[in-house]
Formats: C-alpha cells, structure tokens, sequence
C-alpha cells in the first residue's frame, strides 16, 4: 500500500525552481546577444529576416512594433555513428536469437526553432539583438528523443556574423 | 480461502482510493476546482508605470534571461507566450500585461510544466523578482 502511494507520488515533476534565474545568465547574455550601431530597429529586424531566411527558416511569428521574430525549420537528424551502432546492437541480437529494434529509436528528424528579439538601448543609440535557438529531435518512431536549448557560442558567433554582414549590406544599398 | 479475499479486498481498495482522487479527464477543459480567486493573486501583479511596450518588453528580455524562446508577442493584445525546455520537459508560459488603471499595467502569468499546471507561489514570485528588476520597478501584490 506505501509503496503504491510512493509509486503515485514519484511521478509528479517538482517545478519550484523553474522560473528561478539561472546562474550564469550574463554569460548567456554575452553569447546570445550583439548591439549594433543604429537607432532603426526595423532595418535590424528585417536584416535579422533575411539572415534566417538565408540559413532556410520559415517565419513563423512577426511583431514589429515589440521587435520579435519567429523562426523554424525541419531537417534530417541522423548521426551515422548513431545508426551504425544501432544496427550493430540489431545484428548482435539476431545472431544471439532474440530480436531487438534499436534501429527504430535513433535521431531521424529535428524541428529547430529560433527567436530574435531587438530593443533599443537605453541611450537610444543602439539596437541589441537576443537570438536562442531551440531543438526537438524525433526517433525513426517518430517519438521525441531529446528537447535541447542550444549553448554552444559557436553557433550564435556564426548567426551574428551572417547578421552583420546582412546589415552592412542593407545600409549600404547594393 | 480467507487469505485470499483479504487480499482482494485490499486490491480492489488500493484502485479505488487511486481512482477516487483523480479528476475526470474532462474535468480538466475547464479547471474551475481550484481556487481561482488564490491562484488569480498568485500570478497577477501590478507595476506603477502606464508604459505598455517597454513594460512588453521587460517581459520578453526577462522570460530570455529565464531561458525562454518567446514564441509569440501581440502589441495590442498584449500577449507574450515563451517555452523552455527543463530535463527533457517542456515549460511553457503566457503573459499578459494589460491596463489597470492610467497609471498602473496589471501583469498576469500562468504556466504549465510537462502535463501540469503550475499553481505555486513560489516559480511565480521568482518570475515576478526578476521582472521589476528588468524594469525598475516594485512588483505590487494585488487583492
């Protein structure tokens, strides 16, 4: 009987923490944002469109005058060394005389989704861009395999260096 | 024999006290059992300030400092909508700002974590912490 509430209980998930700043959050900051040298955050935010067009997003959600774009993309997920080593768990199995699906349950799909928000700075000299990018990888079951906020500097580096050549293009009107 | 029915008794006793706290799956549409009027002062607060967008704004920066996407944002409806991810679930979380007074904006926020509401204070207070920091102002309690 204790253990059937002990049982019931241990699903429920805690969420007192979750809404607690996290520590390390400047950090975030500092990787997933960049000021630009302007006072028009249109000319931002339709940069920031094109960028994510050109890197093959979908908009999904576009509010001007908040300064908030919406973006996401579905694209192949598969990890070879992933798939190799499912398909030898499979073949080990069979050979042994059991079955086994291992293959089903590697990465297939990820939908990635990404958010800029643009504000003016408080001198009101400069726009800052916040960019985070989201991804749900599905299995070959199609189930959800992994949910990830992307840290990694490397790829927001890489965004805002697209969106400041973008812009540079723009004001420079080729 | 009577062991035997003993134990069955205790089975069919065990479903029931499971079943009997758990409400219908309808009754979840509208959630109306909790105490709304508690819940309602656990999520809203109110900010001195009649500044609508840059009040928006705060909440779209905080929710990011928070480690949200904002995934939706409506000026005149005054709307944001953002989504975390916490071990493998999702959080999702509404926020609505909308107009007191001339010089107050109400805020309310709910959110949900997995296949749960969250009706603590405490995720709450700590949003709400954040946000009067983002915006330099006291986060007010509401009766």
């Amino acid at each position: 009987m204790c253990a059937l509430f002990i049982f019931n209980s241990g699903c429920v998930a805690t969420s007192t923490n979750v809404l607690r700043t996290p520590e390390g959050n400047l950090q975030a900051r500092q990787i997933e944002m960049r000021q630009f040298d302007t006072k028009d955050e249109v000319r931002v935010l339709s940069a920031t469109a094109a960028v994510l067009q050109d890197m093959g997003f979908t908009l999904n959600e576009v509010e001007k005058k908040l300064g908030l774009i919406v973006g996401s993309k579905e694209r192949d997920a598969t990890v070879p060394g992933q798939v190799a080593m499912a398909a030898f768990v499979d073949i080990l199995a069979a050979a042994g005389g059991s079955s086994s699906n291992a293959m089903a349950t590697v990465d297939a799909v990820q939908t990635i989704m990404v958010s800029c928000v643009t504000r003016i700075n408080l001198e009101g000299n400069k726009v800052a861009v916040r960019v985070t990018f989201q991804r749900v990888v599905f299995n070959r079951m199609n189930q959800v395999s992994r949910l990830e906020t992307i840290k990694d500097p490397k790829i927001y580096e890489g965004f805002f260096e697209k969106l400041s050549k973008s812009i540079f293009l723009e004001a420079d009107k080729i | 024999m009577r062991r035997i029915k003993i134990k069955f008794l205790l089975a069919t006793l065990a479903v029931f006290l499971i079943s009997g706290c758990a409400t219908t799956a309808e009754e979840r549409i509208l959630d109306l059992n909790e105490n709304q009027l508690k819940l309602r002062s656990i999520q809203t607060r109110a900010f001195d300030t009649s500044d609508k967008e840059k009040m928006m704004r705060s909440v779209m920066a905080t929710l990011q400092d928070l480690d949200f996407v904002v995934n939706k944002a409506d000026y005149d409806l005054g709307i944001v909508t953002g989504s975390k991810f916490v071990q493998n679930q999702v959080l999702k979380m509404t926020v609505i700002v909308r107009e007191k007074d001339k010089n107050q904006l109400l805020i309310r926020a709910n959110a949900q974590y997995g296949i749960k509401a969250i009706n603590s204070p405490e995720p709450y207070q700590d949003f709400f912490d954040a946000l009067s920091k983002s915006i330099f102002l006291t986060a007010q309690q509401i009766d």
